[in-house]
C-alpha cells in the first residue's frame, strides 16, 4: 500500500501553511468586501475548514482506490461531486450561524458561484497532484521490487556457478583414493585429507566472496596435488607469480574452474605428458591471470575452449557487468586462457 | 585354461585397483595394461584377449570411439565415474558396466555376468546396438574417428567433404582423400546435423557448408558443385530437399 502524502512532515507543512494562507486571504478578502471581522473569520473557518476537510478525503480515497489511466475521467465527476458537497455544507452550516442577518444572507448568495468556482479550482488541482504523487509512488514500488528480484536471481546463479562441482573430479579422486588403500595406505590417508580440505573450501568460500591471491593459490594447490596424483607423470603444473601481488583480490573459487579446464583440455586432448602453466601479472590496476595448456590443433574444433569457461564467464559477467574479461587464444599447440579481475 | 584381460584407462591408481582385484580371481590374466585408446587397439589387435575392462572418459578417443575401430571387439566390462549419456545407454543395452570406485565384490558380480553371458554370444550384438546408441551424443556427433592402416585418424565433421556408399562402407571424403569407415549410410544420416549435411542421392551425403553452385545434369539430375570442383550426384528425391536448406 503506498503512502499518502501527507505521512510526509514536509508535505504536512507546506499543506498547512497552505492552508492558513488561503483562509486569511479569505478573511482579508471578506473584510474588503465590507464585513465585520466576526462574520469574515467565521465565514473563513466554516468555509475554509470543509474545503480542507474534502481536500483530505480525496488524499485518503485516491489512497485507497486510484483509477486506472483510462478512467481518469472519473476524477472530474469526483471533483464536482465533492465540491457540491462542499459548497451545500458551507451553505447550511453559515445560514444557520447567519440565519439573522438578512444582509450576510444576501451576500454569501450572491457569492456562491465565486465560492463553488475557486473549490472547484483547488479540489481539482489537489487531485492531480495526489494522482502524480500515488503513481509515481506505485512506479517506484514496482522498480524496487524488479530490483530485488533481479538481485536474489544474481545471487542464486552466482551461488550455482561457484558451486559447480564436478562429480567426474570427484568418483575418480575417491577411485584413486580405494586404489592407494591397499598399496600405499600413508598416501591414501594424505589424499583423503587433500579431498575434504578442497570441499571444504568450496562449502566455506561462498560466505565471503572475495579472496586474495595469495588464498586462492593455496586453495588451488590442494586441487592440484589431488589430479597429479589421479593422472601420475602425464601431468605437471608450474605457477608463476611476484609475491607483490599475492594481496590482489579475486571472486573465490573462481582459478579452480579455469584450471580444471586447461587440465581437462590438455590431458584429454593429446595423450603425451603436458604442462599447465598459470602466470598471474598486474596491468593497468587489474589482476591478469593466464593459464596454457597444450592442445592437438588438427583434431581440436577451431573455437574449442575444449570444455566449460562460460561459467567463468558467466560469473565475471555477474559480478562486473562486463564480458570482455575472459579471453582466450591459441599459437601453434598451446592454447591460452586469460582472465582480468579489476581491482577496486 | 584361463582368460585373457586387458585393462584400458588413462589413471594409473584406476588401473593398478582393477589389476589388484583380478589377481584374486584365480582363472583371470592380465595381458596387458593401456592408458588410452591408442595403446587399446593396437594391444586387442596384438593379444586377441577374452575380455576387456575399459574406461570412457580417455584422451583423444574415448572408449566408444575405440571400440568402433575394433573389427570383432571382444567382450567388454565399462568402468567409469559418471557420464550420464553412457549410463543411459548400457541400460538400455542391458550391459554390464561399473561405477567408480567399485569394491572386489561388486568386480567379481560383473566377472560372473560375463562368464554367463559368455555362452549365449549375444554380447557382441548388445555392443553394436550400443555403440549405434551412443554415436547420436555428443561429442561423437562432432568426429569421426577412423583407423587408416595402422593409424588413427580423427575428422572434425566440419572437414567432411561429402560421404559415399561403397558396399558395406562408406567411404568419408575430406582434402587428404577418402578414408573408409565401416558403416551405413543411414547411420550417418542420423548421426550428422541435418542442418549441415544432406543426403543429396541415395549413395551420397554432402556437406552443404562446401557447395559452391547446383548444376543440371542430364535430363531431370543435378550435380551439387563443391569448392573442390567435384561434382557431388543429386537425385530428383535430393534436389528439393537440398534447395529447401539452402533456401532457394
Amino acid at each position: 500500500m503506498a503512502n499518502s502524502p501527507l505521512s510526509v512532515l514536509r508535505f504536512k507543512i507546506i499543506f498547512s501553511i497552505s492552508w492558513l494562507i488561503i483562509a486569511a486571504d479569505h478573511i482579508l478578502l471578506l473584510r474588503w468586501f465590507g464585513l465585520s471581522w466576526t462574520a469574515a473569520v467565521i465565514d473563513s473557518v466554516v468555509n475554509d475548514g470543509l474545503l480542507i476537510l474534502t481536500c483530505v478525503l480525496i488524499i485518503m480515497m485516491l489512497r485507497y482506490y486510484l483509477p486506472q489511466r483510462e478512467k481518469y475521467f472519473h476524477l472530474v465527476t469526483w471533483c464536482i461531486l465533492f465540491t457540491i458537497i462542499a459548497i451545500l455544507l458551507t451553505k447550511v452550516i453559515l445560514k444557520h450561524i447567519f440565519a439573522d442577518d438578512s444582509e450576510y444572507i444576501t451576500f454569501f448568495n450572491r457569492s456562491l458561484w465565486v465560492r463553488a468556482s475557486l473549490d472547484f479550482l483547488l479540489l481539482g488541482c489537489l487531485i492531480l497532484v495526489s494522482v502524480i504523487w500515488y503513481n509515481w509512488q506505485e512506479q517506484s514500488e514496482q522498480e524496487q521490487r524488479k530490483q530485488d528480484a533481479e538481485k536474489l536471481a544474481k545471487e542464486a546463479e552466482l551461488f550455482k556457478l561457484r558451486q559447480q562441482l564436478q562429480p567426474h573430479f570427484l568418483f575418480n579422486s575417491l577411485n584413486s583414493i580405494n586404489a592407494l588403500i591397499g598399496s600405499r595406505p600413508e598416501e591414501a590417508r594424505k589424499m583423503v585429507q587433500q579431498l575434504s580440505d578442497f570441499l571444504r573450501g568450496t562449502i566455506k568460500k561462498e560466505e565471503h566472496q572475495w579472496v586474495t591471491l595469495k588464498e586462492e593459490l593455496q586453495y588451488l594447490q590442494l586441487y592440484l596435488d589431488i589430479e597429479k596424483v589421479r593422472f601420475g607423470h602425464r601431468l605437471s603444473t608450474k605457477i608463476e607469480y611476484d609475491e607483490a601481488l599475492s594481496e590482489m583480490k579475486l571472486p573465490a573459487l573462481l582459478l579452480q574452474p579455469v584450471m580444471e579446464n586447461a587440465i581437462k583440455f590438455g590431458l584429454y586432448d593429446t595423450v603425451d605428458e603436458i604442462e599447465i602453466n598459470l602466470k598471474a601479472a598486474k596491468e593497468d590496476n587489474q589482476l591478469v591471470l593466464s593459464v596454457t595448456n597444450p592442445f592437438d590443433p588438427e583434431t581440436s574444433a577451431p573455437k574449442g575452449t575444449g570444455f566449460g569457461l562460460q561459467s567463468v564467464q558467466r560469473r565475471l559477467y555477474l559480478l562486473f557487468a562486463r564480458n570482455d574479461l575472459v579471453s582466450t587464444e591459441t599459437k601453434e599447440n598451446i592454447f591460452t586462457t586469460v582472465i582480468k579481475i579489476p581491482q577496486s | 585354461m584361463s582368460s585373457k584381460v586387458i585393462i584400458i584407462d588413462d589413471e594409473p591408481l584406476a588401473r593398478s585397483i582393477v589389476i589388484e582385484y583380478i589377481q584374486h580371481i584365480p582363472d583371470l590374466v592380465v595381458s596387458q595394461v593401456c592408458s588410452n585408446g591408442y595403446e587399446g587397439v593396437k594391444a586387442i589387435q596384438q593379444y586377441k584377449p577374452d575380455l576387456i575392462i575399459l574406461d570412457i572418459q580417455m584422451p583423444k578417443i574415448n572408449g566408444f570411439e575405440m571400440l568402433e575401430l575394433i573389427e570383432n571387439p571382444p567382450a567388454v566390462i565399462f568402468a567409469t565415474a559418471f557420464d550420464e549419456y553412457a549410463i543411459k545407454a548400457f541400460e538400455a543395452h542391458a550391459i554390464d558396466y561399473l561405477l567408480k570406485p567399485f569394491n572386489q565384490e561388486r568386480f567379481e558380480k560383473a566377472i560372473k555376468k560375463w562368464r554367463e553371458q559368455k555362452n549365449k554370444s549375444a554380447g557382441e550384438k548388445q555392443t553394436k546396438q550400443l555403440l549405434d546408441d551412443v554415436a547420436l551424443t555428443a561429442p561423437q556427433n562432432q568426429r569421426i574417428v577412423i583407423k587408416d592402416g595402422s593409424k588413427i585418424k580423427i575428422i572434425p565433421v566440419q572437414d567432411i567433404f561429402y560421404l559415399e556408399a561403397a558396399d558395406d562402407f562408406v567411404k568419408v571424403f575430406t582434402k587428404e582423400g577418402y578414408f573408409l569407415k565401416n558403416k551405413t549410410m543411414s547411420h550417418f544420416e542420423q548421426v550428422l546435423d541435418p542442418s549441415q549435411f544432406v543426403r543429396s542421392h541415395r549413395s551420397y551425403i554432402v556437406n552443404l557448408q562446401q557447395i559452391t553452385r547446383i548444376d543440371p545434369y542430364e535430363k531431370e539430375n543435378h550435380v551439387a558443385v563443391l569448392r573442390s570442383g567435384v561434382k557431388v550426384p543429386v537425385s530428383r528425391t535430393g534436389y528439393p530437399k537440398l534447395k529447401a536448406i539452402l533456401g532457394l
